[in-house]
C-alpha cells in the first residue's frame, strides 16, 4: 500500500512522531489566533522555507499536494473582491495554505508505523474502559490489506460490465461490489474463528 | 465478535475502494464520487455502532497518512482544509443513518435506508461541514450553505441509490444486514 510519506529521507523522519503532532497542534492554534496580514505572509514564507530545506524534489511534491486548495482560494478571493475587503480574504487564504502545508509536512516526514505508534499510545488509557486496542490494530491492518483487494475486484466488475453492456458504468455495480465486501468479511471472520478466534 | 470486526474493516475498505474504482456516471452524465455513498451504506447495512466505527476507522487511516480519499488524497493536511468538517461529520452521519435504520423496522428496507441516508448522510454531514466552513473561512452559516448548495442534488440522488442498494443487499445477503438483525 502506497502511503503519502515522502520518498526523500529528511532529518525530520527521525524525530518522534508525537512531538511533530504536538508542534503541529500548537502551530495551528497560533495560525487561527493571528489576524495580521503581515504575520501570515511571514508564516507562509517560513513554511515554504521548511519545504525547500530537503531539496527541490521535496518542495515540488509539497506544492503539488497543495493544488486541491486552489478552488477554495479562488472562491474566497472573488468573494472578498466583491465585498471590497481583499485584506481579510488574503489572510484567510494564506492561513489555509499554511495550515494545510504544515499538516502535510508532518505526514510527509512520518512513517505509517510511527503514526500507528502514536495511535497505540493515545488509545492506551481507554484500555481501562475495556477497549481492546489489539483489535483496533487488527482492524487497521485488515483495511490496509483489503483495500487493494477490493479495488481489484471492483475493476474486474467494471470490466465485466463494459464487456456486456452498451451503456456506461452505472450505479448498479455498487450492489455486487458491496456483496463481494460482505462475503470477504464473512470468510475472514471464519478464518479468524478457525485460528482460535479473538 | 469476529464478524463484527471483519465487517467493520471490510466496509472501511469498501469506502476506500469506492474512491479507487473508475468514476461512474448517472443517467444524465453527471460523474459522482461514490465515497459518501459508501458512508451511507456503512450506516444502513451495519447499523449505528458498527457503521459509525467503520467510518471512524477509515477516517483514522486517512489521518495516519494513507491516500484513501477519492483522488488519492489523505494525510493530516486534509484535516486542515476548509472542507474538513464534512469528513469529520462522516462517522456521525453513518451512526445516525444506522440509528434511524434500526428504529424504523416497520418500513420497507429501501424506504428506511433512503430516509436514513437523507437525515444521517446529508443533514448531519452538512451541519458538520458548514460548521467547518464557517470556522475556516470566517463566513456566516447561510453564506457557507450557499457555497455548498451545488452538491445537494447529487447527494439526494446518492441517498436514493443508498436505499435501493441496501434493499438489494437485504435480498442478496439478508444475514449480513446487521442494522435489521
Amino acid at each position: 500500500m502506497i502511503s503519502l510519506t515522502s520518498p526523500v529521507e529528511t532529518r525530520a523522519h527521525g524525530w518522534p512522531a508525537g512531538a511533530k503532532l504536538a508542534a503541529l497542534c500548537a502551530a495551528t492554534v497560533v495560525l487561527f489566533a493571528t489576524k495580521a496580514l503581515l504575520w501570515h505572509g511571514v508564516f507562509l514564507a517560513l513554511t515554504l522555507g521548511l519545504y525547500a530545506l530537503p531539496g527541490a524534489l521535496f518542495l515540488r511534491t509539497g506544492i503539488v499536494r497543495l493544488r486541491p486548495l486552489w478552488i477554495f482560494a479562488a472562491v474566497i478571493l472573488l468573494w472578498h473582491l466583491v465585498t471590497a475587503d481583499l485584506r481579510a480574504g488574503l489572510v484567510i487564504v494564506m492561513r489555509m495554505m499554511t495550515a494545510v502545508a504544515l499538516a502535510n509536512l508532518v505526514t510527509m516526514t512520518t512513517r505509517l508505523s510511527d503514526m500507528m505508534g502514536v495511535v497505540r499510545w493515545l488509545l492506551t488509557p481507554f484500555r481501562a474502559f475495556g477497549l481492546r486496542t489489539d483489535l483496533v490494530e487488527l482492524a487497521m491492518a485488515l483495511v490496509i490489506r483489503f483495500t487493494p483487494v477490493l479495488a481489484d475486484k471492483g475493476r474486474m466488475l467494471a470490466l465485466a460490465w463494459r464487456a456486456r453492456a452498451v451503456r456506461r458504468l452505472g450505479w448498479r455495480i455498487i450492489t455486487p461490489f458491496a456483496v463481494l465486501a460482505i462475503d470477504d468479511a464473512e470468510h475472514v471472520a471464519d478464518a479468524l474463528r478457525a485460528r482460535g478466534g479473538l | 465478535m469476529e464478524r463484527s470486526l471483519t465487517l467493520i474493516a471490510l466496509f472501511a475498505a469498501l469506502i476506500a475502494a469506492l474512491g479507487l474504482i473508475p468514476k461512474f456516471t448517472l443517467g444524465f452524465g453527471v460523474p459522482i464520487t461514490a465515497q459518501t455513498l459508501g458512508v451511507m451504506l456503512c450506516g444502513t447495512v451495519l447499523g449505528a455502532r458498527r457503521g459509525g466505527l467503520a467510518v471512524l476507522l477509515f477516517i483514522a487511516l486517512v489521518a495516519l497518512g494513507l491516500p484513501l480519499l477519492a483522488g488519492g488524497r489523505g494525510g493530516l493536511g486534509v484535516f486542515a482544509t476548509p472542507s474538513t468538517g464534512f469528513l469529520i461529520g462522516w462517522p456521525v452521519g453513518a451512526f445516525v443513518c444506522g440509528l434511524i435504520m434500526e428504529r424504523s423496522r416497520r418500513l420497507p428496507v429501501a424506504w428506511a435506508a433512503g430516509i436514513a441516508s437523507v437525515l444521517g448522510g446529508i443533514v448531519v454531514i452538512y451541519v458538520f461541514g458548514i460548521a467547518g466552513l464557517m470556522r475556516a473561512l470566517d463566513k456566516s452559516a447561510l453564506e457557507s450553505l450557499g457555497l455548498v448548495t451545488a452538491f445537494i442534488p447529487g447527494d439526494l440522488i446518492k441517498a436514493v441509490l443508498a436505499g435501493l442498494i441496501t434493499a438489494g443487499l437485504a435480498r442478496a445477503r439478508p444475514a449480513s444486514l446487521l442494522s435489521r438483525g
